[in-house]
């Protein structure tokens, strides 16, 4: 072991404490010291994306950091996806579209579907599965998966033209 | 899979980057920027760095600019800065789509394109962009800054001229003239994955005919290069299929792929004439 | 408790238990009462748990894939400030080897696995050592440590190769299965012509998306075992594990939490599972092992890797006279739980729906020096699936008929059902209980435009497109029984408590039980819990496996919601209301009058109030608006459905894109729609992923190659195809009174058949695909008239 290391982690606005060796993994970090379980881990090598988290708005694998890199960054996962009124539209629509059976890859899913979503509210479809097929799924085949972000996506669409 | 125990050191400089690798270079010390490539091989314990030297934080290592006819990429430019053309020439749109081929958007958004010319995997699109255009590499240490040209880079499988105490700190690839065109083409298992053969081909047409071509073949052999059996074949020729089909199998011919138990020389072969011929005609189709 | 079977009906009662009186949740998309934890990152994986002062466990695993174990060194691991115990097979020498369930295949005890190995190692990840720190990262530091001294031993890779030694005096044939019915020989002298195929299916598996893990606590003052992270059989487990210990199953608790996907290869008993226990035990602290990746990737089960070599006697017509089949089953370095079900499956299920008047199946179980195989979804029956389809394609070309053709004049007819077959497989004579799988083919041909689908295939071939269509036939087992139990409760809030020994392994079995209980009890589907997993719950339990849990569970489930419904409204008609109860009914959870339909009805929460223990109540029953109920089935259902696949090769570098896949499927009744298509698109992915990418290559030494992400290659967003699906319920099961037949495996068995076929089609090279899965390389060579791995 080596000495550990204080940090401070911003995560869904909120900031934790920890003292962590330098070899810890961010996504271990999340999990363990942060008691932010949602976040899970799938391969430790950066291939299945079921680590992935928001960084400064950007979908990256949180096992291929070390959590003192993430210092004085803002990051997300899915605990802060949901609020007061209720569940984020792809928490809904994962439901609604049965995007999700054991339900380990999707925190990683809501993810990335929220980073690229946020970012490129009117990518097209070819995109969006080139974007999705970024992480791993084993239950379900991904069909139900495109068909909830591509739900969202059309909703908010359909809202930003009625609001015009 | 929990990486090895090692110290952290974080640059807020190029000066203090390159102070720290030269003390703890000797004792196993290593360069981390991106990362995507460096923790999965330490999370499998292959790689034991027991220190990482971070130059995340070091500003003036995202420079990202034309300058002199080059494009000039700082060792913290991350492989999604190319997804949309970074100058208007030949030159931006071909990163653009040599970009879309590596890895998935998350793990562009980390990586770095100097990360892979220090990291050599042989399935490198960078190393193979490097090899064919000429890229020049700009290595930094405590003991000076000497620039080395992408021939002279890549000495095999992940073996580079860069020496243990050095960081890559800029890589420039010259721009592609105007009339020049370029192609890009890849086989992969899946979408992202490491390519098993993979060709970039540039010439200019002057007068209808495809002069200064460059055929580069990556993925095949222990580094990326240039196969000049090819090029000549294509010199002075019109840019047609048949010219393409007979570059392709020269290149096929010229290249000693690797063998392993998964993928047989025979098949590389295929590969590598199918993609010199895709790329070939990608370039052909290729009007801004 | 009390209880009841469907064939008591309470006194003046005319309700039909065998039909419900309503189906307003059965059969309808609902959605999963599982959801809203896992998209908020509530989940309760194992990895998400822990206890105060627990331990990390670690396993040593063998890099030889074959030698003595001549000695291990602990000492540099002990001398590690951070170490809090080692292990190797001495200090574990007490506990037998693992078991496997109860057979009648004689002589596969001495190939069983020791929870350390003792004095031989025979895969590459076989655990040696156990290793226990207060930190996972300090603990694989710890594992690192550990080195051992193995004297090399030649290594056995192949099926096909002579047997070897395992130990002395025990060949590595472990043993050889038959099966047999009718004259097969006559049939073959007989035969107008016979037709041979002889084709692989490569080692691959299920790999869930979360890696295999368990912690363990024993509660001192109870002298209780928990174990976390079960899942699949909870309780035939927790009694397997506590013999194993020594203890009597009432001192092991076995919970179940969220599940990280199952497929058949977790929840089985493994060496790391029992060790956990075993150091909770005896380190006196709370143990956690969580494996990573590459050890799922080595040492989680294997599958499917078996060699067919089938031949067909035909009459002139193309009809089957005879099959004859030999397979070699690879079965890895051990025999685990599944004893030699895989290969006796894949023999029985062979000749699928078609008429087979003679059979004769003879299945080789080769053990190799490789990680030990068991079941993964749609266990021997995907490979065998595979080889009778190719073995029918093969017969389409001899003869000169289409593919449909041949089928057609030789699939199991309608009027044939129930359909005996002469033989048995685990141990149960087989009988098929309905199906009309011609009907299925003529739907599934309209429903893909056959004719318009030919035209089009037709017009790109002209244009140099190089695609083609395949079919895959299947006949699934499911709904195995014999019985199965559950309890509903409701609670005097008028919430309803269902209790089952089920299993959730992200299938949907909360949302399944919930809507079949809703419409038997007369409440609302949402205000259904239902419990699995749990041993501490419920006596008995199936767990969830062989795509049982609706046809059993469900049957429990109903026959208990019934039980708590007749009680409800016997006690309700007999203390609280005056009315005959003829005319009582619940409904939206209210005793109703039929009579009145103004009136306010009885919530039944009122009711499960007034069941509260009195003189009175107890003079009627058992306190508690509570009942159990049990299930009996009266035989396996089978299923049956048509995998069709339209793929485009792509000539110059072997790769092939799936543009199409449509999947027709006879599931008798679906209990939600919804979640029968979920099941099947994630099968057709995991087939896809058998059929073109998954395998787990050795090099010469036995060295694993496929052990990481990189080179273990699943499907992605982008190889999936748009996945059509057709239900159909013109075959209802006669076996329970839905009709149900179970749907987790109709995804994936036809897979690598259609695959196959459709590649040959688009290359137009009848019988080209032998292997799979279809790699790249493999196709290409096969183009350029290549020797295979050339």
């Amino acid at each position: 072991m080596t000495p550990r290391i204080d940090i401070t982690l911003n995560v869904n606005g909120s900031d934790h404490d920890i003292r962590v060796e330098p070899r810890r993994t961010l996504a271990d970090a999340l999990r363990q010291d942060c008691g932010l379980t949602g976040t899970n881990v799938g391969c430790e090598h950066g291939v299945c994306g079921a680590c992935t988290v928001l960084l400064d708005g950007e979908p990256v694998r949180s096992c291929l950091m070390f959590a003192v890199q993430a210092q004085g960054r803002r990051l997300r996962t899915v605990e802060g996806l949901a609020n007061a009124e209720g569940l984020h539209p792809l928490q809904q629509a994962f439901t609604d579209h049965h995007a999700l059976q054991c339900g380990y890859c999707t925190p990683g899913f809501l993810m990335l579907a929220v980073g690229t979503l946020e970012r490129h509210p009117d990518i097209d479809d070819e995109s969006l599965r080139e974007v999705l097929s970024s992480n791993l799924c084993r239950c379900t085949g991904y069909q139900n998966i495109l068909r909830a972000v591509r739900a969202v996506r059309d909703s908010r669409r359909l809202a930003r033209e009625d609001a015009r | 899979m929990k990486p090895a125990p090692f110290q952290w050191h974080p640059a807020s400089s190029l000066d203090e980057a390159v102070a720290l690798l030269a003390r703890y270079a000797p004792e196993d010390g290593r360069v981390i920027a991106g990362g995507q490539s460096l923790v999965p091989s330490m999370a499998l314990r292959v790689a034991l760095p027991a220190h990482l030297i971070d130059i995340n934080g070091i500003a003036s290592l995202a420079r990202l600019e034309v300058e002199a006819g080059r494009l000039s990429i700082g060792a913290c430019v991350r492989h999604a800065a190319f997804e949309h053309p970074v100058e208007p020439g030949v030159l931006g749109r071909l990163l653009a789509t040599v970009a879309a081929n590596i890895a998935h958007a998350p793990i562009r958004t980390r990586g770095t394109f100097c990360g892979s010319l220090a990291n050599a995997d042989p399935a490198s699109e960078w190393c193979l962009v490097a090899a064919t255009l000429g890229a020049t590499l700009v290595a930094v240490s405590a003991r000076g800054t000497r620039e080395v040209a992408a021939a002279d880079w890549f000495h095999g499988i992940m073996t580079t001229a860069l020496a243990e105490d050095e960081l890559l700190a800029e890589a420039r690839l010259p721009l592609l003239a105007t009339d020049a065109r370029a192609g890009f083409h890849e086989f992969s298992r899946r979408a992202g994955d490491y390519a098993l053969a993979m060709s970039l081909c540039t010439f200019r047409v002057v007068e209808g005919r495809m002069r200064e071509a460059r055929v580069g073949v990556g993925g095949v052999e222990p580094q990326p290069r240039r196969i000049p059996e090819a090029e000549r074949l294509l010199e002075g020729e019109r840019p047609e299929p048949e010219t393409f089909a007979r570059a392709a199998r020269a290149a096929a011919d010229a290249v000693d792929p690797l063998e392993d138990i998964r993928t047989r020389a025979a098949y590389r072969r295929d590969l590598v004439a199918a993609s010199v011929r895709r790329s070939l005609q990608a370039a052909c189709d290729d009007t801004h | 408790m009390s209880g009841g079977h469907a064939s008591s009906l309470a006194p003046g009662q005319r309700h039909n238990g065998d039909a419900d009186p309503r189906r307003r949740f059965v059969g309808a998309r609902v959605t999963r009462l599982e959801d809203p934890p896992l998209v908020r990152g509530q989940g309760t994986y194992v990895g998400n748990l822990g206890f105060p002062n627990q331990l990390h466990m670690r396993v040593v695993r063998s890099p030889v894939a074959h030698g003595v174990l001549r000695s291990i060194d602990t000492s540099a691991a002990r001398e590690h400030p951070g170490c809090r115990g080692v292990w190797t097979g001495q200090d574990v020498a007490d506990i037998p080897p693992i078991t496997f369930r109860p057979t009648s295949v004689q002589g596969l005890e001495p190939y069983r696995q020791y929870i350390l190995a003792r004095d031989r190692v025979r895969y590459i990840g076989e655990p040696v050592a156990v290793v226990f720190a207060a930190d996972p990262y300090v603990a694989e530091d710890i594992a690192d440590l550990v080195t051992m001294d193995i004297e090399a031993l030649p290594v056995l890779l192949s099926a096909d190769a002579p047997p070897g030694e395992f130990a002395p005096g025990h060949s590595t044939e472990a043993g050889v299965l038959r099966k047999q019915f009718g004259d097969v020989d006559a049939a073959f002298r007989e035969a107008h012509e016979v037709v041979e195929v002889d084709v692989r299916v490569g080692r691959h598996s299920g790999v869930p998306m979360e890696p295999r893990g368990a912690l363990a606590r024993h509660d001192h003052s109870r002298d209780v075992i928990e174990l976390y992270g079960a899942g699949k059989r909870p309780h035939a487990h927790r009694d397997a594990v506590a013999a194993l210990l020594g203890r009597s199953p009432v001192g092991m608790h076995f919970y179940e939490g969220h599940i990280g996907g199952g497929f058949g290869v977790r929840g089985e008993i493994y060496p790391e599972d029992v060790l956990v226990c075993l150091a909770a035990l005896r380190l006196g602290r709370p143990v956690k092992w969580i494996e990573d990746r590459r050890e799922n990737l080595l040492a989680c089960n294997h599958s499917r890797e078996q060699h067919h070599v089938v031949r067909a006697a035909l009459d002139r017509d193309a009809r089957i006279l005879a099959i004859d089949a030999k397979l070699w089953h690879d079965q890895g370095a051990y025999i685990r739980t599944h004893g030699a079900r895989v290969p006796d499956m894949a023999m029985g299920t062979l000749i699928g729906g078609y008429h087979v008047p003679a059979y004769r199946a003879v299945g080789h179980i080769r053990l190799t020096n490789k990680t030990p195989a068991a079941t993964y979804r749609s266990p021997g029956r995907f490979e065998s699936t595979y080889a009778c389809e190719r073995l029918m394609d093969a017969v389409a070309e001899r003869f000169g008929l289409s593919p449909i053709e041949v089928r057609r004049r030789n699939l199991i007819r309608r009027d044939q059902y129930p359909y005996p077959r002469p033989m048995e497989i685990l141990d149960h004579p087989v009988e098929l209980d309905s199906g009309d799988f011609p009907r299925l083919l003529d739907r599934t041909l309209e429903h893909l435009r056959w004719d318009d689908l030919q035209a089009e295939i037709a017009r790109r071939r002209d244009a140099g497109e190089c695609v083609g269509v395949g079919m895959g036939f299947f006949m699934e087992k499911s709904g195995l029984g014999p019985v199965d139990g559950a309890k509903v409760n409701v609670d005097t809030r008028g919430k309803v408590q269902v209790v089952t020994g089920s299993s959730s392994i992200g299938q949907g079995v909360e949302t399944v039980m919930a809507q079949i209980c809703a419409d038997a009890l007369g409440v609302d589907y949402a205000d259904v819990k239902v419990i699995h997993g749990r041993t501490d719950m419920i006596d008995y339990g199936i767990g969830a496996h062989a795509s049982r849990a609706t046809v059993m569970t469900g049957g429990a489930t109903r026959m208990a919601a019934l039980n708590v419904r007749r009680k409800a409204l016997e006690f309700a008609a007999a203390h609280m209301i005056e009315a005959p109860i003829e005319v009582l009914d619940i409904v939206d959870g209210k005793v109703v009058r039929t009579d009145r339909p103004g009136e306010p009805g009885i919530p039944l929460g009122r009711v499960a109030a007034a069941l509260a223990p009195s003189p009175e109540v107890v003079a009627f029953g058992i306190p508690g608006l509570t009942a159990e109920g049990w299930f009996e089935t009266a035989g396996l259902t089978h299923p049956y459905g048509i995998h069709t696949a339209v793929v485009k090769v792509d000539p110059d570098t072997g790769g092939v894109t799936v543009e199409r896949f449509h999947v027709a499927y006879d599931i008798g009744c679906a209990i939600n729609p919804m979640l029968v298509e979920g099941q099947i698109v994630g099968g057709v992915a995991q087939g896809l992923g058998g059929a073109l990418l998954e395998e787990f290559v050795y090099d010469e030494r036995g060295e694993p190659l496929s052990v990481t992400f990189a080179d273990y290659l699943m499907p992605t967003a982008r190889e999936m195809p748009p996945v059509e699906v057709l239900l159909t319920e013109d075959a209802p099961s006669p076996n329970n009174a839905l009709g149900m037949k179970g749907a987790g495996e109709a995804g994936i068995t036809g897979v690598g058949a259609a695959i196959a076929a459709a590649i040959d089609d688009a290359i137009g090279k009848p019988g080209a695909i032998r292997e799979l899965p279809v790699t790249p390389q493999r196709l290409r060579a096969i183009l350029a008239g290549r020797p295979a791995g050339a």
